[in-house]
């Protein structure tokens, strides 16, 4: 019996096991392309946001060398204000921390941290969301619902925060952080359920409880859970809830981080350490098998929904016990849906997760900086995130950008599944 | 053994059981109509149901609809109890369509106490009910055409988020209604285009690909209008398409204003509702259509282009998600407002799946939603007990229960969302 | 006269594999010319570059002389040239009409179909050729036996006269394929020239004016049946002598381990598939289950593994009442399953090699301690059974995917059989596999049954069957038409009862041959 037996289906064999690094590359190449391909056309729309250079584009002809000057110093100013906003200035780093060593005076070393300091705030909601989605994916899920999700579950939290009085922290923190992560499970798990027992796409029904959820929210800040006066916004969270803070005002690098991090270990752990996850993965893989494996599909449909939903809660729950301390109607800016582009870039992944969501973290804190700065849009940060998804979606087309060489993948990630059950 | 002497009976069984919940179902409904509505209305009050709208075409006007509540929600609910029993004794031979008619005799119900006291315009409600239901038709038209072909179109809400953008843009420069619904029409088929490249030629996963393309849709009306719209106020007042009242038609009651007496992009709805289901079913075009949605390689070894056939489907989807962002701003409110079309497109998607994948069964579907969505705002007016953003979460619980399959599940073409490989 | 169709020198390569290699063939008008070799010699590829399908990467084709360029299939449709694919590609929700039209569509008034005028001529084509079947049936609805006709009637709709017919008996009782050899002999007087792909030497020899046999992508010489004996055809094919039988002793029944009584399963359409299917299995005996695909036996497999839940009836392993038990609960009783669909139900292609091997086995100990499991056992133990089962993988952390097919079967036969079992029941073990698996597959299944396992074998090779059973059983429309001891059985006999001929019927014509 030699090889190849079924000749069409033979395929050639990949080597044994990579030197670390060369794998490293792989595995990092086409993610850092497709960011740079998203970042490369995302300027394209920072330029045409800008009605002067427009204007100076239409005389292309007459004077090219001004509209090319003034588009580059538009990008310039862009680029340059968003690594500030979000990694800050080394100078005025390196010098803060000379004073401070000096003097012992830590107000400058203080200011110079602010704009790493939002980015890992910023990047702590982000974390779990991203978990939230890569563990759906690795189920064979896909939770557009992240956002409805880390709305409920900041509602949960906010609740328990300011409802409890004279809890100590041991006590009060955990039971708010259960109450933020249960509530996202359970909303979640309610599209976990549909798709199990009646094969109902999670795609469509997550969205629709977004929906649900925005509302509820609205009904409830406006009336249940309004504090007395004329904003819809909840009561403060009492501080025997918050999670404690890591470094001194203004700086707002709160404990949630740390925690963020243990979530990635966890989810890790779960996947691919226990039998849970390994149930939750090979229904992801291929259902058919896993149910010929004697592994419940629908249990782990819905397993995997209530995690991820978990998560989600997690997610706005941080920001309600770390940042916001109160909750108020508009109080997350889309980190649900941000986090289907940070699962695919980390590839469902913890560890690449955990990456991205960082760098996340820094294309946030740097887009606050380039609209205060430069007068561009947030937005833009939707922009370059569609087209991550759609260059990490697509390694094809990035290859055919880029004119990279294919190389064996080692078992295809899935996703997602069509309509069918 | 022979084949004469099996026990049919056994096959039975299930049936028996599904027939027998359902028998329970109507009788809670019975239950329901009885228990919430019978004792709130006050004895005596009655109901009136206008049935003439104020436009500028009008029909000889008809009196009211006056009912008197009580009796008749009485009534009501002992329709739901027989039909219940009948299930429980007898059983129906389509017990699905039943189901619908005790879901329109509890809406009624619910109507008759919610006007009783006062008045309700039966008829603007309707014609608001269609209103209403054309961006989700023009989803649900939008997935029957990418979807036929096998590919996933969750992408529909941010075609008609992008096309309702460029269509107010366009009209409000160009000052013509007309060239703002070319433009948002190019614009749907241009993102259905995009969608077509990333889910056929690169076989990208399509319901990541759709999903990109609504972030990316968010990401740039948001980014553009905050950029450019905000500044140029000029650029988003492009007024809206006025209702054309057909002659003679017009004039019908009821149906005359619902139907004939609205604006253009309705009635593209209607046209493309009738012509979507003669292409699919009774061309050439919508045979391979079909064919490579069940079967692509089966297909392809007679000699179809896969790939042509999907292309061009699918980026006329696009443009028909095109129109239906169009209604957003020209059709309806003139402008545009960041993230108006407020899941409509995935509600569009639901649609389709209720109606099997059909032209007709996804319009037929809308206009449920749409009644959906019309019952609530006229709800909130009537001012009834119940808090408006509960009221608000009508059509998206109405959608969650459809998807659900309480009505019956239907199959999607069998290639749905698998790319095609050419060997 | 020139040839109707010459291939010259076609050279066909994958990644890591030359499928076709230098291959020369002729067919001549009126010629049943049959193309032989056993699973993955190249037969599909090369049909499939005629076909249009693939493109050869050297080579030319010569249609009535002319070289043409034949880039898809409608370039092939053109030339006249149809294709009957081994797995058919008719839409099942479609019309017999729809799919015949499909791609030549008549039409009136523009693009309007022309349904009537379709059916007319449909219905005269099948008066022609004897192909009888009705234009508006939907083809879910229609035994696999009409579909094929629905299949021809597709190319004889397009007028082609070279017809290519790839595997075309592997779904067709023998009786069938005595009826569907006429129509072939049919379509050859009026005209045309067949192609005809097989594995089956016995149908080679019936029914081929001269035959071509393939190994590993090379043609290994052209013969007549005048010339050559099966023997000799099989020793072509394989490249060495293959025995034709399997060496067993006399199986040694002992208790029942597997009892059905009365089974009534439904099909995914909710029809009834499995209509009051009642037989025992006991330890140390194969009794093997007979039929055309599509009769119930991947519904009864199902059942009786637990996959599909049963409207009726009564299933027992040992004693144990597993009528309506999750998958799970029937394994751990000691059952093993050798799926039908390898790739889509006994293994996860993604996953390497060692995660397959514990796929149903990963909660139990060793595999797993409470709910940790011990990636170093589970190493070792993918080591091991590589080793024992000769899978051939370049590590244990290689996806599936990469494997080839008969490797494929290879992991899960080790991990069905690592662990002690009562029961196996495999369904088309062999299916698409080389001779040599196959041998190595039946060799394994004697092994289990030598050792006192009780074997139900479910497959619609009749040679196989025929093989390995010490029973068999004929399953027809859902039900178990006879169980006959294996030594009394002839293929004749199974074959009426594969085509649902009653069993007191068979007896007198049994009598007869």
């Amino acid at each position: 019996m030699t090889a190849p037996e079924v000749a069409v289906e033979a395929q050639p064999q990949p080597p044994v096991r990579r030197a670390f690094w060369r794998q490293a590359f792989q595995a990092l190449l086409l993610p850092v392309l497709a960011i740079v391909t998203a970042l490369l056309l995302s300027s394209v729309f920072i330029i045409i946001s800008d009605p002067e250079v427009v204007a100076l584009w239409r005389e292309i002809t007459v004077a090219p060398g001004v509209a090319l000057a003034a588009s580059w110093e538009k990008l310039r100013l862009a680029y340059r204000a968003m690594l500030e906003g979000g990694l800050g200035n080394p100078a005025l780093i390196w010098q803060g921390f000379q004073t401070w060593v000096t003097t012992g005076d830590a107000t400058q070393l203080v200011k110079s941290l602010e704009a790493i300091d939002r980015t890992l705030v910023y990047s702590t909601p982000y974390i779990f969301a991203g978990l939230a989605v890569a563990l759906g994916f690795r189920c064979g899920l896909f939770n557009i619902g992240a956002e409805g999700q880390l709305f409920v579950g900041a509602l949960a939290a906010t609740y328990i925060g300011y409802s409890i009085k004279g809890l100590p922290l041991v006590i009060h923190l955990p039971l708010a952080l259960a109450a933020g992560a249960a509530a996202g499970a359970v909303w979640a798990a309610v599209a976990g359920v549909l798709k199990a027992y009646t094969g109902a796409h999670e795609v469509v029904t997550t969205i629709m409880l977004n929906y649900i959820a925005f509302r509820l929210s609205d009904f409830l800040l406006t009336g249940p859970m309004k504090r007395s006066g004329f904003n819809p916004v909840s009561p403060p969270v009492e501080e025997s809830a918050w999670l404690p803070k890591l470094a001194p005002d203004p700086l707002r690098f709160h404990s949630g981080f740390f925690l963020a991090l243990l979530a990635a270990y966890f989810v890790y752990w779960f996947l691919w350490k226990t039998t849970w996850g390994f149930e939750i993965r090979t229904v992801g893989a291929n259902p058919d098998a896993a149910r010929y494996a004697g592994i419940s599909i629908a249990r782990n449909y819905i397993i995997a929904m209530a995690l991820s939903g978990a998560l989600a809660g997690l997610a706005g729950t941080s920001e309600i016990l770390g940042v916001n301390r109160f909750m108020a109607q508009a109080f997350s800016s889309g980190y649900g849906f941000d986090s289907i582009a940070l699962a695919l870039l980390g590839k469902s992944h913890p560890t690449g997760v955990v990456l991205a969501s960082l760098l996340w973290g820094f294309l946030r804190a740097g887009a606050t900086r380039m609209q205060s700065a430069a007068g561009i849009p947030i937005d833009i940060v939707q922009i370059v995130q569609g087209m991550v998804i759609v260059f990490v979606a697509a390694p094809a087309l990035v290859r055919f950008i880029w004119r990279v060489r294919a190389v064996q993948e080692e078992g295809e990630t899935i996703f997602t599944r069509g309509w069918g059950a | 053994m022979k084949a004469g002497t099996l026990d049919w009976s056994t096959f039975r069984h299930q049936y028996l059981t599904r027939d027998r919940v359902l028998g329970v179902v109507y009788l809670t409904f019975a239950v329901l109509i009885w228990w919430l509505f019978f004792p709130n209305i006050e004895p005596g009050a009655s109901a009136k149901f206008g049935l003439n709208i104020v436009t500028a075409v009008k029909p000889p006007p008809l009196p009211d609809l006056v009912v008197p509540a009580r009796p008749a929600v009485l009534f009501l609910g002992f329709i739901a109890a027989f039909l219940g029993g009948w299930q429980l004794a007898r059983g129906f031979r389509e017990p699905q369509a039943v189901l619908g008619v005790i879901l329109i005799i509890f809406l009624v119900a619910f109507l008759l106490w919610a006007t009783a006291g006062k008045s309700f315009n039966l008829v603007g409600m309707l014609a608001s009910t269609l209103l209403r239901a054309a961006p989700i038709t023009f989803g649900a038209l939008s997935g029957v055409w990418c979807e036929r072909t096998a590919v996933i179109n969750i992408g529909i809400e941010g075609m008609m988020l992008s096309a309702a953008f460029t269509g107010v843009v366009v009209a409000s420069a160009t000052q013509n209604l007309y060239w703002g619904l070319v433009a948002a029409v190019l614009t749907g088929g241009l993102l259905g285009l995009v969608l077509a490249v990333l889910a056929v030629t690169f076989r990208v996963d399509q319901i990541i690909a759709g999903t990109a393309i609504n972030i990316f849709a968010v990401g740039l009306t948001s980014f553009l209008s905050q950029s450019w719209l905000a500044v140029r106020q000029d650029l988003n007042a492009a007024g809206n398409f006025k209702p054309i009242p057909i002659p003679v038609l017009a004039q019908i009651p009821i149906l005359g204003p619902i139907f004939f007496n609205v604006n253009i992009i309705i009635y593209i709805m209607m046209l493309l509702v009738v012509l979507s289901h003669i292409v699919l079913f009774h061309t050439r075009w919508g045979l391979r259509m079909r064919a490579v949605g069940e079967h692509p390689r089966a297909a392809d070894t007679l000699g179809i282009n896969v790939y042509l056939t999907r292309y061009i489907s699918v980026t006329i989807g696009g443009m028909i998600a095109g129109l239906g962002g169009a209604y957003f701003t020209l059709g309806s409110v003139g402008r545009f407002d960041e993230v108006m079309t407020a899941g409509k497109g995935f509600i569009g998607l639901a649609a389709m799946i209720f109606g099997k994948w059909t032209p007709i069964g996804g319009f037929i579907a809308s206009v449920i939603f749409g009644f959906a969505d019309a019952l609530q705002v006229k709800m909130a007016i009537l001012r009834i007990p119940i808090p408006s953003e509960f009221l608000l979460m009508a059509p998206y619980i109405v959608t969650i229960v459809v998807l659900s399959g309480v009505v019956g599940r239907a199959l999607p073409p069998a290639a749905d969302g698998q790319p095609y490989v050419k060997e | 006269m020139a040839p109707v169709l010459e291939l010259r020198n076609i050279t066909k390569r994958f990644p890591g594999v030359v499928a076709n290699d230098g291959v020369h063939l002729t067919l001549e008008e009126g010629e049943i010319h049959a193309l032989l070799g056993e699973n993955g010699a190249g037969k599909t590829t090369l049909m499939n570059i005629l076909y249009g399908l693939y493109h050869a990467d050297e080579g030319e084709i010569l249609v009535r002389g002319q070289q043409v360029d034949i880039r898809s299939p409608s370039d092939a449709i053109a030339l006249g040239i149809g294709m009957v694919h081994q797995h058919f590609m008719l839409v099942p929700v479609m019309t017999v009409t729809e799919n015949i039209i499909l791609g030549a569509e008549p039409t009136r008034i523009g693009p309007f179909l022309d349904r009537r005028n379709a059916a007319k001529r449909i219905r005269e084509l099948s008066r022609t050729y004897g192909l009888d079947v009705d234009p508006d049936a939907y083809v879910k609805d229609l035994p696999v036996g009409i579909q094929q006709r629905v299949e021809i009637l597709k190319l004889l709709y397009r007028q082609a006269n070279i017809l290519i017919l790839d595997e075309p008996t592997a779904v067709l009782t023998p009786q069938e394929v005595d009826e569907f050899f006429e129509v072939i002999r049919t379509l050859v007087a009026r005209g045309n020239s067949v192609i005809f792909i097989s594995h089956k030497l016995k149908e080679v020899m019936t029914i081929a004016d001269r035959i071509t046999v393939l190994r590993r992508g090379k043609v290994v010489g052209t013969t007549t049946p005048a010339e050559t004996t099966e023997a000799e055809l099989a020793a072509m094919m394989v490249g060495r002598t293959v025995s034709l039988t399997v060496e067993k002793k006399p199986a040694e029944p002992g208790d029942v381990v597997l009892t059905v009584e009365n089974l009534h399963v439904l099909d995914e359409r909710g029809e009834p598939a499995v209509r009051g299917v009642s037989f025992d299995v006991r330890a140390g005996e194969i009794l093997g289950i007979a039929g055309v695909q599509g009769n119930g036996q991947t519904e009864l497999v199902e059942a009786i593994t637990g996959l599909r839940a049963p409207v009726g009836g009564r299933i027992r392993i040992k004693e144990v009442d597993v009528t309506w038990s999750s998958p799970r609960h029937i394994f751990e009783l000691g059952t093993a399953h050798i799926p039908e669909d390898r790739q889509r139900d006994g293994l996860v292609l993604s996953y390497p090699v060692r995660d397959n091997l514990v796929l149903n086995t990963y909660y139990h100990p060793p595999f797993a301690v409470g709910f940790r499991v011990q990636g170093e056992v589970i190493d070792r133990h993918a080591v091991r059974l590589v080793q024992e089962f000769d899978i051939r993988t370049p590590s244990i952390y290689t996806p599936v995917s990469h494997l080839s097919g008969g490797n494929q079967q290879k992991v899960i036969v080790a991990r069905e059989f690592s662990r002690p079992i009562d029961l196996l029941v495999a369904s088309q073990p062999t299916r698409g596999l080389d001779v040599g698996s196959i041998e190595y597959i039946h060799h394994r299944l004697i092994e289990k049954r030598d050792q006192g396992c009780a074997v139900l074998l479910v497959s619609s090779e009749l040679d196989e069957i025929l093989a390995l059973s010490d029973r068999i059983a004929v399953m027809y429309e859902g039900q178990i038409m006879a169980i006959l001891p294996a030594e009394e059985a002839t293929r004749e006999q199974l074959g009426l009862l594969m085509a649902g001929v009653r069993p007191e019927t068979v007896q007198e014509e049994g009598g007869r041959t």
